[in-house]
């Protein structure tokens, strides 16, 4: 008898990704920000989530990808993490799934990049392939971006 | 763990700290023996319960240390460094057993007889000798004319009586005291060595606590609330988990904002209904939110406490006689800043005691008392918490701290030589500085100063030195009161709001009109001269990368908050400035930890997040911090009057018959018109009410050669120009103030007079050097703490 899992979903410039539903503390739409100056761009801004501030990180410049199309808001998926709640912006949320363990794989070596760093396995769904992300990874800064105080 | 476990570990802790207090009391004051008594009791109860929960070497260790003391209360030994060096022993034995029990549960195998058996032979010691002098010097009660007088017998007592809560017996015998355990200045040499047999247990007991008994409720300490002695304090408080707090705290934070977004609906409503009840759950938030910030609050003198150890200590181990004073114990500060100084304050008062006051005999050659004085002052002021740390000791030695910064390559010989004294006092600072000529065991090794000021400024707190060689030395420490809710400066910049904390605020300026133009640039870097100081300016939308709003170029004012970061000021230039918040701090997610230019967040009334600026951070960025560091050099060097060739910025002002005077403008204070009924006297002297200090004024006429009665003598008005020195400060009338020129002068003709420096020819005018110095001595305006206007 194999194990199932259940994973929010959501599209972002043609990834299919999924999180552990248990991560997610809610979806929510786009709020307006305050945008921090000076702070790294896939930082989009801070939102006031019940009295909680939280950072929302761009999931397109996090992953290198190109912004999205002028007019399109994106949505809200807040973490849960251990040090407080992030929230990421995603294009389009999806349903919640629920899939065996047997049809999980690592990630291919032919994956590189930023993309190979953020992405901790693959399922395979009948029609298409769900990318696990890795909230913690994703949720901090690339190591570029460390010292993100550059002088003009 | 436990849960009676738990409990003894936390009072012991407790009456371990008031034992260390009590202990270094008593050594000052000898006789007290309502301390004695407090020092017995917190022994004994410790004894009772560690016999209690089955810590046999805990309670020996207690037990002699209490057989000690009983002799001592009983007033047939008297305390001297030896025994309140064992006593001292003992506790820090017994912290260790504590701190054994509460990582292992039971003791750690260690030998502590060599302690039992020191304080067994203390104990014996004077006795062995007939008539000792410290028998004669304190007087001892008539023990024989007491029915249970001996104190053994209640050790035995306690113990065998293990079913009640170790503080039981304590409580018990409140009441019923019988008066003559009270120690009767009878010096009757009595046959102490006589051990009495025990009698009964229970009648014994009541006679132990007795003679200290009488004061214990008023004696007791609001610090010790959670005491189960007093009677009273038992029932008004409670023990509460700071988590608890910590929660509540959060949860009143996010009532503040929810109430803050309520009150901005009112402006849009016109129900009288809704504007009452949202008036009312605005006091009632108020109200809530400092009742619940002061649960988090605790007196400073929670840590001080351990401090009167620490001087004690240590003063024998350098072999120095200090006293510790202390003023404003009560202070109160939040639970996380108190934890925060706690450190940093030890450290400073290691410091001060190794470092600062001298050891007896070079107090004496300097002609001081030989017992140096240590004083520590707490106070509010301005919604802040000023700690200082003051000793009457050795001072600072500016060259040695040069040198040493030089030789340990911090700076260079040639910055070295254009520092300010309050410059090279900050360099104690700097990581990697000690000047202690050898490494003691106490301080010296190289680390240290620099981590109490990052510590502290950790917490958004300031530090400052001030020390005169061969004086003494202050250390002035301001922290905010808490951390979670600050008052804050709400400006505009770039379309976004920030939020500037109060504390690095020091005061705004506005410019319109014409005066924008005063804005001036060095090499591209604005400035702008305030009150004759060039202030460096910083545009916030600038620095952050904001847009340019093109609108506030219009409207043709400038706004500059001027902020002080790292004891420099700087303008910051924003677009509007909002008003004065209570702000309920947030902290940043880890992602924007990289980014120092902002403290944190916060939410404002309309729901909308706002950034928490970091002045520090900012002026970092802005490069102001170095920068100001060169400036302030230059400034001082063309301060110096021996170089005669230098441009300098100087107020012309005329006196008496048609002379004119020139000051450096640096030293200008203010320019103030008096009416001339606002002058008193005092003492024969000139003064004025200003600002709720008394200034001395002097006329300049009288310096001049011809000071006869001048046209200014008549007029209904005085110009008075005010010159501020550290924090002297006098008033000089002048005629009229003529101009301020920014001039190269050279000294044409020497002084003349007392109080004229010498001749110069400014704007084709001979023109007057004043000296400020002698004028300054004549009235010696050192204002005295207190001197403020009645």
């Amino acid at each position: 008898m194999s194990q199932t899992q259940q994973f929010a979903t959501f599209h972002l410039a043609g990834l299919f990704l999924g999180v552990d539903v248990l991560k997610v503390q809610e979806v929510i739409r786009y709020q307006t920000m305050t945008r921090v100056p000076i702070a790294p761009s896939m930082i989009e801004g801070l939102i006031n989530l019940r009295g909680q501030i939280i950072t929302a990180i761009d999931l397109r410049r996090r992953f290198e990808l190109p912004d999205r199309p002028e007019g399109q808001l994106p949505m809200n998926v807040v973490i849960r993490a251990d040090d407080g709640a992030v929230s990421f912006l995603v294009d389009e949320i999806g349903d919640v799934v629920e899939i065996d363990d047997e049809s999980y794989e690592s990630v291919p070596e032919t994956l590189t990049g930023t993309a190979r760093e953020l992405i901790c396995g693959v399922y395979k769904l009948s029609d298409r392939l769900l990318l696990i992300l890795d909230t913690e990874r994703a949720s901090n800064l690339p190591a570029a971006y460390s010292r993100p105080t550059v002088k003009n | 763990m436990d849960e009676i476990l738990k409990e003894f570990l936390i009072e012991s802790h407790e009456n371990l700290d008031r034992l260390e207090r009590d202990l270094v009391n008593l050594e000052k004051d000898p006789h007290d023996s309502e301390t004695l008594g407090s020092i017995f009791r917190t022994i004994h109860t410790l004894k009772g319960s560690s016999g209690f929960l089955g810590f046999g070497k805990l309670e020996a260790v207690a037990h002699v240390g209490e057989n000690l003391l009983s002799k001592m209360r009983d007033g047939l030994l008297v305390i001297n460094p030896q025994i309140a060096g064992a006593l001292l022993s003992t506790v820090d034995a017994v912290r260790t057993m504590l701190a054994e029990i509460e990582a292992t549960g039971s003791p750690a195998e260690r030998d502590y007889s060599e302690l039992i058996a020191l304080l067994a032979q203390l104990k014996d010691g004077p006795s062995d000798s007939p008539a000792p002098a410290a028998v004669a010097a304190a007087p001892a009660p008539e023990i024989a004319s007491e029915p249970a007088p001996a104190v053994d017998p209640v050790v035995e007592a306690s113990a065998p009586a293990p079913v009640d809560p170790p503080s039981a017996p304590v409580l018990a015998e409140v009441p019923q005291e019988p008066p003559a355990a009270s120690l009767p200045p009878t010096p009757t040499p009595t046959p102490i060595s006589a051990p009495t047999p025990p009698p009964a247990a229970a009648p014994a007991a009541p006679a132990v606590a007795a003679s200290a008994a009488p004061a214990t409720p008023p004696a007791a300490p609001t610090a010790d609330a959670h005491e189960p002695r007093g009677s009273a304090a038992s029932e008004s408080s409670i023990r509460v988990d700071v988590s608890l707090l910590d929660k509540l705290v959060n949860l009143v934070g996010e009532l503040v904002l929810a109430r803050n977004q309520v009150l901005q609906f009112t402006t849009q409503h016109a129900d009288s209904a809704f504007l009452a009840t949202s008036q009312r759950l605005n006091l009632i938030t108020t109200e809530l939110q400092g009742s619940v910030m002061k649960t988090r609050m605790q007196p400073i003198g929670n840590i001080w406490n351990k401090l009167p150890r620490v001087v004690r200590d240590l003063a024998s181990m350098c072999g120095k006689e200090v006293r510790l004073d202390m003023e404003g114990k009560d202070t109160e500060l939040d639970k996380t800043i108190i934890e925060a100084i706690k450190d940093p304050l030890t450290h400073i008062v290691r410091n001060s005691v190794d470092h600062g006051i001298e050891s007896p005999e070079g107090r004496a050659e300097r002609s001081k008392p030989r017992e140096g004085c240590l004083k520590m002052r707490a106070y509010h002021e301005g919604g802040q918490v000023n700690i200082e740390i003051s000793d009457d000791g050795g001072g600072i030695h500016i060259e040695r701290v040069k040198q040493k910064a030089v030789s340990r390559g911090l700076i260079t010989s040639e910055h070295s030589a254009r520092m300010t004294d309050h410059e090279a006092f900050h360099l104690i600072f700097m990581p990697g500085f000690s000047t202690a000529e050898k490494v003691t065991n106490v301080s010296g090794r190289g680390v240290g100063m620099d981590v109490v000021k990052t510590n502290i400024e950790k917490i958004g707190g300031t530090v400052d030195i001030h020390s005169q060689f061969g004086v003494g030395t202050t250390l002035k420490i301001k922290i905010p009161l808490t951390l979670a809710i600050i008052p804050a400066l709400i400006v505009t910049s770039g379309g976004e709001q920030f939020a500037i904390p109060q504390v690095s605020l020091l005061e705004l300026v506005r410019l319109e009109g014409a005066q924008t133009k005063q804005i001036e640039l060095i090499h591209g870097a604005p400035v702008y001269r305030l009150r004759g100081k060039l202030l460096p300016l910083v545009y916030l939308n600038r620095e952050l990368k904001l847009h340019d709003a093109p609108e506030v170029a219009l409207r043709g004012e400038i706004h500059i908050v001027v902020v002080q970061a790292d004891g420099y000021p700087f303008g910051l230039v924003v677009d509007e400035i909002n008003d004065t918040q209570e702000i309920v701090v947030k902290p940043l997610g880890k992602q924007l930890k990289g980014v120092t230019c902002f403290a944190g967040a916060t939410i404002m009334g309309d729901g909308h997040v706002a950034l928490i600026l970091d002045v520090l951070g900012l002026a970092q960025r802005a490069s102001i911090v170095s920068e100001i560091h060169d400036r302030n050099n230059l400034h001082e060097a063309a301060h110096t009057r021996k170089a005669d060739d230098q441009r300098q910025t100087l107020l012309l002002f005329g006196s008496g018959k048609g002379s004119r005077l020139a000051i450096p403008l640096s030293t200008v204070a203010r320019l103030e018109e008096f009416p001339r009924s606002a002058m008193e006297y005092s003492g024969g002297q000139a003064v004025i009410r200003y600002r709720g200090q008394i200034l001395p004024l002097v006329r300049v006429a009288d310096y001049l050669p011809d000071n006869g009665h001048t046209p200014e003598d008549d007029a209904d008005t005085m110009q008075v120009v005010v010159y501020s020195e550290k924090n002297r400060s006098v008033g000089l009338i002048v005629g009229n103030i003529d101009d301020i020129v920014n001039e190269s002068i050279t000294v044409k003709r020497h002084a003349y007079g007392n109080g004229i420096l010498g001749s110069v020819v400014i704007q084709d005018r001979v023109t007057d050097l004043l000296d400020i110095q002698t004028i300054l001595r004549s009235v010696d305006p050192t204002p005295k703490p207190g001197s403020a206007a009645a």
